[in-house]
């Protein structure tokens, strides 16, 4: 089957600075995103007139209308893809299958959060507490206090502690490496916070076993990359990064009550229904990821996906944190080594795509060396997608 | 020509009843039309892989999927702009198909846009800001949109409440012919559409759509192996989406010569090899008659100002007009499905089974809403 | 007395049967009239095997305790902590989920795998509640 391997890349990638709930940016996500998609095509060589594509996730309000209007873009591919944080490599999926059927030339795929100013993900369910009733399908949940992603994640790692023996300090490895890394790179939010197993035992407890360090962060800020042909790459700014792959995976867990849900048993889940799509399309196995950006929305949630992924064995993703083999710079596989949802920002994906990015192009400020490939995935527990890039 | 002109087809299409009450969900009549389009595509529920539509709350691809038994499937988009995006879900479904990503695609649209019997959507992000412009205002609907920008048309080139009610004229006549549309059984002519009553001057009730309850899909899929299928296929010459600057509705200017209709018209046409000349059909989105008149001139079926004497003398309306338009009945008169039901006729009068069948059709331009960002498409048969 | 201080489910066009079940106080969980199957929550068509045909069948209320957690933090003030949010797989069918709350048990006496069954609370005239709480 004919497919899109190595037939597009990603030439230009922007981002702002990242602030958060806590420490929030004044700018609205309206001009964040401008400033990150402005500052892709900057670093793409490119110039307003050439975007002639958008794709966007379901969450944020920066429709192309807007966008055309302030960029004074002239469109003709647009689209969003949906279930959240599942969504990000979905939009440089699709991106690159507009590229590649000649529909667009050049398709930014962005996300921009101001979570400080619009509804913190952890948070929106407060905004029920004063109505009649919860319509819909959330009333299978919310009346029953499962109101936010940690609180889901959290039963997804009490199945997995049970079944597997995991354990709190697995969970940390995670924590504590993300930390490291972002402890290289000045432009992310615990840059100058160190993280040591100690302290991450001791952060609060969320919702159990899931502790404050094992949730991702409720951020302020934008990212965007920027889609080409593979001809049209090699004229232009940067280092081409190839797109050797890209796939989406959806899979209806049996009587699943929400899409908060994880069923950490089912072996073939769609974060492994994903990576066989990813491999077989790449022509690549897990051996060949030298740096793997996984989406960190909870650490749990990362565990699994190691599992899912094919770095190591179901039920396995516990022991195969231990020996710093997530760290850089020795480690066997260096993971989000711009600090992560976790320790860098929470912008959707949109970051660990932009890291990956300039670990290929021998620019991440944790480089890991001789990088070739990365694989990135978007959130899992929710339909999915990834996408594998090589230098 | 782009690389996707004639490659794909529209294969299987169906829809529900349309009715001012269906009583049923959005998700059961999502359900009810695209499992009636993969039956009529002679497929079954498993080759679908691909599901495309706007996906409101639970009736988005994962829950549809379920429900068709799909345990896994790996494309599902959604698209935007509500009658603008439509015709977008099948050039999306096309990206998807030609990367490799998906083989039989479903693209939908389901809406009890009449009973409001709906599912309130999750709302993480501000409310667009924009609406502190409009809403403190008084432009609260679309019909105020629409009703500015047909009163500057009206002064800027002398376009009268009748030409407007000519295209009413024409869809209420196409609907009358067409037992599923909500005013089949209501004949309207000229003199009653005049003697309408003024929702938003110079809008009448008549030159406003039927909000309706409904649902209606469609499969996608290669020309290659839409030739082994149950029904003749529709080729699919063009598509294309549309977004330009300055598309906020209540700054449209009918006056300029460049919008987002002009620029959706020069990529279908350039990618088909086509003019509006060839055009034999015309499924025009029709939320509100002016909007239709504009658009008209916009996709360069006549010269920007002449949309007025353009609708007169029955040219919109079948059996003999020179450009029948919407021959079931559109929103206005079949009921909005958002423009989902111009694509399901589209094909019917390609396949030839229209209840108003123009004779000979072979071109057919489907165009979305617009005002606001738009698609389109060109099938032939 | 609802278990927590929130807004009771708006029953919707599919659910209105469970939710007249629990007034009964009965569990009741759609069920294929062509194939036997469970689903939950309910749709249209039978995911198994596309069937319009299901109905609402009684279910025995009784399962075990397939995942839980603790909630520590409150998502907004004034939601009391801790709390427990407990996902259930009832014994009529392999992975039939179903979340509530335990009502009677304190953090430390639920784990995985332990057996519950189902209990109903009125929480308004419209709504009852349905609950677990602790069994052999």
């Amino acid at each position: 089957m004919d497919t899109i391997k190595d037939k597009t890349a990603i030439v230009g990638i922007g981002w702002t600075k990242f602030g958060s709930v806590k420490r929030p940016l004044l700018e609205s996500q309206y001009t964040l995103a401008c400033q990150a998609i402005k500052a892709a095509i900057d670093d793409a060589g490119l110039t307003l007139k050439d975007i002639d594509g958008i794709m966007r996730f379901s969450f944020d309000s920066n429709d192309p209308v807007r966008l055309a209007d302030s960029l004074g873009l002239n469109l003709r591919f647009f689209g969003k893809s949906m279930y959240g944080g599942g969504g990000g490599c979905a939009c440089v999926a699709q991106a690159a299958a507009a590229v590649h059927a000649g529909l667009a030339n050049y398709v930014v795929a962005f996300r921009a959060l101001s979570q400080s100013q619009d509804v913190a993900f952890g948070h929106f369910a407060g905004r029920f507490a004063e109505r009649r009733g919860i319509p819909g399908p959330m009333g299978w949940t919310i009346p029953f206090g499962l109101m936010s992603p940690a609180q889901g994640a959290a039963i997804t790692a009490s199945r997995h502690f049970y079944l597997y023996g995991t354990t709190s300090q697995h969970l940390g490895n995670i924590a504590v490496a993300e930390r490291k890394h972002a402890n290289q790179n000045p432009n992310a939010f615990f840059y100058d916070r160190p993280m040591t197993m100690e302290d991450y035992m001791n952060s609060p407890m969320i919702a159990a076993p899931l502790r404050l360090f094992d949730c991702c962060q409720e951020s302020d800020g934008a990212c965007a990359v920027i889609v080409t042909s593979a001809e049209r790459a090699k004229n232009l700014k940067q280092r081409p990064v190839y797109i050797m792959a890209a796939a989406q995976s959806g899979i209806w867990y049996p009587n699943s009550v929400n899409l908060l849900d994880k069923i950490p048993d089912i072996v073939e889940d769609e974060t492994w229904r994903l990576a066989q799509a990813l491999y077989r399309m790449a022509g690549t196995t897990p051996k060949d990821v030298d740096v793997a950006e996984i989406y960190d929305h909870f650490t749990i949630h990362v565990l699994c996906a190691l599992e899912s992924l094919g770095f190591c064995k179901r039920g396995e993703g516990g022991p195969f944190t231990e020996g710093r083999r997530l760290e850089w710079p020795d480690g066997e596989l260096p993971l989000n080594t711009s600090g992560g949802h976790l320790s860098e920002a929470y912008i959707h994906g949109l970051n660990l795509i932009v890291d990956g990015v300039r670990q290929l192009r021998g620019t991440a400020p944790a480089q890991v060396k001789d990088a070739e490939i990365v694989l990135c995935s978007s959130g899992n527990a929710v339909p999915t997608s990834g996408i594998i890039l090589r230098r | 020509m782009a690389t996707i002109t004639d490659k794909y087809a529209i294969v299987g299409i169906g829809h529900t009843d349309y009715s001012l009450n269906s009583g049923r969900s959005e998700l059961h009549l999502a359900l009810e039309a695209i499992m009636a389009a993969i039956e009529d595509a002679g497929l079954g529920f498993k080759d679908i892989d691909g599901i495309v539509g706007d996906h409101p709350i639970r009736v988005d691809a994962m829950t549809i999927g379920s429900a068709l038994g799909l345990r896994d499937f790996g494309f599902f988009i959604e698209t935007d702009f509500a009658g603008g995006g439509v015709s977008s879900g099948l050039l999306h479904a096309i990206a998807g198909i030609e990367a490799g990503r998906a083989t039989n695609v479903v693209c939908y649209k389901s809406l009890n846009g009449s009973s409001k019997l709906t599912l309130p959507g999750l709302a993480f992000a501000a409310e667009p800001h924009e609406l502190g412009f409009t809403r403190p205002f008084g432009l609260l609907a679309p019909v105020v949109y629409a009703a500015l920008a047909a009163r500057r048309h009206m002064h800027q080139y002398g376009t009268t409440g009748r030409q407007f009610g000519a295209i009413a004229v024409a869809c209420r006549k196409h609907a009358n012919r067409n037992p599923s549309a909500i005013m089949y059984g209501e004949s309207m002519t000229i003199e009653d559409h005049q003697n309408s009553k003024m929702i938003a001057d110079p809008l009448r009730l008549f030159d406003c759509y039927v909000e309706a309850d409904g649902a209606a899909a469609c499969v996608v899929t290669s020309a290659e192996r839409a030739k082994d299928l149950r029904q003749r296929p529709v080729c699919i010459m063009a598509a294309s989406q549309s977004c330009v600057p300055c598309l906020s509705r209540w700054t449209k200017d009918p006056t300029l010569n460049e919008n987002e209709t002009s620029y959706l018209a020069r990529q279908l046409f350039t990618m088909a090899g086509l003019v509006p000349s060839d055009v034999d059909v015309l499924q025009i989105y029709d939320d509100f008659t002016p909007v239709v008149l504009m658009a008209i001139e916009d996709l360069g079926f006549c010269s920007k100002g002449e949309g007025g004497p353009f609708v007169e003398g029955g040219r919109l309306e079948w059996p003999d007009g020179k450009l029948p338009i919407n021959t079931s009945g559109g929103n206005l008169s079949e009921g909005c499905i958002d423009g989902f039901n111009h694509i399901i006729e589209a094909v019917k009068q390609l396949r030839g089974t229209s209840t108003a069948q123009v004779k000979d059709a072979e071109i057919i331009l489907v165009c979305g809403a617009t005002g606001v960002a738009t698609s389109g498409l060109i099938l032939r048969r | 007395m609802p278990y927590l201080p929130m807004p009771p489910p708006l029953p919707y066009v599919e659910s209105e049967g469970f939710w007249e079940g629990c007034k009964r106080r009965e569990l009741v969980i759609q069920r294929c009239k062509d194939c036997g199957a469970y689903h939950h929550p309910p749709i249209p068509v039978c995911p198994a095997c596309q069937s319009w045909n299901w109905e609402w069948a009684k279910v025995s209320g009784r399962g075990r305790v397939e995942g839980f957690t603790i909630v520590t933090r409150a998502v907004f003030p004034g939601m009391p902590v801790p709390y427990n949010v407990v996902r259930v797989e009832l014994e009529e069918q392999e992975r039939l989920l179903i979340l509530g709350n335990l009502i009677d048990c304190q953090p430390n006496e639920i784990s995985v795998d332990m057996r519950v069954r189902v209990t109903f609370e009125d929480v308004s005239p419209e709504i009852t509640m349905y609950y677990f709480e602790k069994t052999v």
